[in-house]
């Protein structure tokens, strides 16, 4: 999945002029309050019509402003979760949920948003948290070709923010759709994004892979405290002898802790980019359970931090290390490394077998 | 208050002025909606003048909004006599010309009411719809239809309340023939040039406060619930 955006557009108070690529996985849009990441996103979506510009989405043009095409909302097919939810205030939870009318069974996407006991409640009986659950159900279930997630979590409280997270996790690993992810929130945004716009005035200042736009000086100050990291998806096996739960991820086998369900149970594991420790080959004994071979993707050097995205097998990870710890490796992009994963991460149940 | 009071060319004014104002209202409607919608969410070349034309009934004399009718649609009017060749359609002094003149004359406060309603809806919401793949129809009909709903009824009430109580233009476009276009107001009127007529007159005056009371104790209590829900109770 590629999606290509190029637009510009005149406000009179402010101009927008940009363009980037998001090539699936989380593309993050970032920058702060009024820099223009909801019109881009209401471009994409077809509530904005760009005074120029051109998008085009897996080689299907949305808008060619030059060739007169514009390809009207209804028929974009873009799951769109806006900030304030926008739930129909006179309709329950179920038949908000249905209003897509994909014609897909919403049992899937009730079990992974936690929505079966808020079916028959309206919309001013829910919580913040609740309602942006149900947003979100309601934009997967319309039978969307990508998510368009508008700071979903910028109206909540912390305590709600912590409610919701992990059903992002739940959902990136789970739909394997491609997601546009606006916020001025840099926790939020490394959290999961395996792609990075920077956004400022109107324009992009910075565009490319985590791990080389995080370490730019607009995101840079915050980003150190920002736990950056990226959601991979696996099966739970068999509990070890030691505690140990195994987990095959597409990467490779992990051994992790805590309770993580009965085997043949699908995680949406967050894996942070500190708890990953490189190294350019094994000694023979290691203290360490979890290997994965990787290879290097992207990298950048930000002060004494190193940030690096990875490919394990399919999966994309992040990690972070200081540079004294870095500079034996001697890095560069395509290089083979062993990635160490500490045995702690954050897992997240989810439903029903993946049916591809 | 005795119902005897009222004769048989009285309870005919009655029946006339319920049959004339409910036609009037009921014809009025899908067009006052689509006005409302025109002058809530759209912008377009003509907005004010369209706006304009609409509350014209309210601000001009009766008399004048009557004639206006006449000219146009009287027998030898400029669409009046067109609509009388080609489909041998006839309203100047019949009741569906007196359902016309009502219709007009209540025809601001229903497009008011109704777009304040519009007005009222979150066009996020609509947006919302959209993305979802909903058609512009599908928007209208399953998210601002109803929760404009109670917003709708309160105007078609105070439309009905005020074709009620239409008397200028009425004279004016259709007379007051009895049993044809003789409304309660008309009857009023005829009765009161009439002496020894006052019981009448009395019976005829309570009828239509009756009307206009309930009318409004309905129109704000619907007004009352739109609200609560467009709040989304």
């Amino acid at each position: 999945m590629t999606l290509s955006v190029r637009i510009a557009h005149d406000f009179g108070a402010a101009q927008l002029d940009l363009a980037f690529e998001a090539p699936g996985g989380v593309t993050a849009l970032y920058g702060p309050s009024g820099a223009g990441k909801t019109s881009v996103v209401n471009a994409v979506a077809g509530l904005l019509k760009p005074g120029n510009g051109r998008i085009v989405l897996d080689g299907e043009v949305l808008v060619d402003t030059q060739a007169r095409q514009f390809v009207p909302v209804r028929k974009r097919r873009m799951g769109y979760v806006f900030q304030d939810g926008r739930l129909f205030p006179h309709l329950t939870v179920a038949q908000n949920l249905a209003y897509g009318r994909s014609g897909a069974s919403p049992d899937r996407v009730v079990d992974l948003l936690d929505l079966g006991g808020l079916l028959t409640r309206y919309p001013a009986r829910l919580s913040g948290g609740e309602k942006q659950r149900v947003a979100i159900g309601r934009a997967l279930l319309s039978g969307p070709r990508m998510l368009l997630m508008d700071e979903p979590l910028a109206s909540l409280d912390p305590a709600r923010k912590a409610e919701i997270l992990p059903y992002l996790d739940r959902l990136v690993a789970e739909t394997k759709l491609p997601v546009i992810y606006v916020s001025h929130a840099a926790e939020e945004v490394l959290r999961l994004a395996t792609t990075l716009v920077l956004i400022e005035d109107g324009r992009v200042i910075e565009a490319g892979p985590v791990a080389e736009v995080a370490a730019h000086p607009a995101i840079a100050p915050v980003a150190p405290n920002a736990p950056v990291g990226t959601v991979i998806e696996g099966v739970v096996g068999a509990r070890q002898a030691d505690g140990l739960t195994e987990v095959a991820a597409a990467g490779g086998q992990l051994y992790l802790s805590g309770d993580l369900g009965a085997p043949g149970a699908r995680v949406a594991l967050h894996i942070g980019a500190e708890e990953i420790t490189l190294a350019a080959a094994l000694p023979a004994a290691v203290g360490a359970v979890n290997v994965l071979d990787v290879t290097v993707d992207a990298m950048r050097l930000s002060g004494q931090m190193v940030t690096l995205g990875l490919l394990a097998g399919p999966d994309r990870l992040t990690a972070r290390l200081p540079r004294r710890a870095a500079l034996p490796l001697e890095l560069r992009p395509g290089q083979a490394l062993k990635a160490i994963v500490r045995p702690v991460v954050q897992a997240q149940r989810l439903p029903y077998p993946l049916v591809e | 208050m005795d119902l005897d009071l009222l004769g048989p060319a009285e309870w005919e004014a009655v029946r006339l002025s319920l049959r004339v104002s409910l036609v009037a209202t009921l014809v009025s409607l899908p067009l006052g909606i689509f006005v409302a919608y025109a002058l809530a969410r759209w912008r377009f070349p003509g907005h004010g003048l369209l706006n304009g034309l609409v509350h014209l009934p309210l601000v001009l004399p009766p008399v004048v909004t009557g004639y206006l009718l006449l000219v146009l649609l009287g027998r030898r009017g400029v669409l009046g006599e067109w609509l009388n060749e080609t489909f041998g359609l006839v309203v100047a002094f019949r009741w569906t010309g007196a359902a016309i003149a009502a219709g007009v004359m209540a025809f601001p406060l229903l497009v008011r009411a109704v777009r304040l309603a519009i007005e009222a809806v979150d066009p996020g919401l609509e947006e919302a719809a959209a993305t979802l793949g909903a058609s512009r129809v599908r928007v209208f009909l399953t998210v601002t239809l109803p929760l404009i709903w109670p917003g709708l009824l309160a105007g078609a009430v105070l439309a009905f309340a005020k074709a009620m109580g239409e008397f200028g233009a009425t004279i004016t476009f259709v007379a007051a023939i009895p049993g044809e276009t003789l409304t309660i107001p008309s009857a009023i009127y005829t009765a009161l040039q009439v002496p020894g007529r006052e019981d009448a007159v009395l019976a005829l005056v309570v009828i239509s406060i009756a009307v206009a009371m309930v009318a409004v104790l309905l129109s704000e209590a619907l007004a009352r619930r739109a609200a609560r829900r467009i709040a989304g109770a």
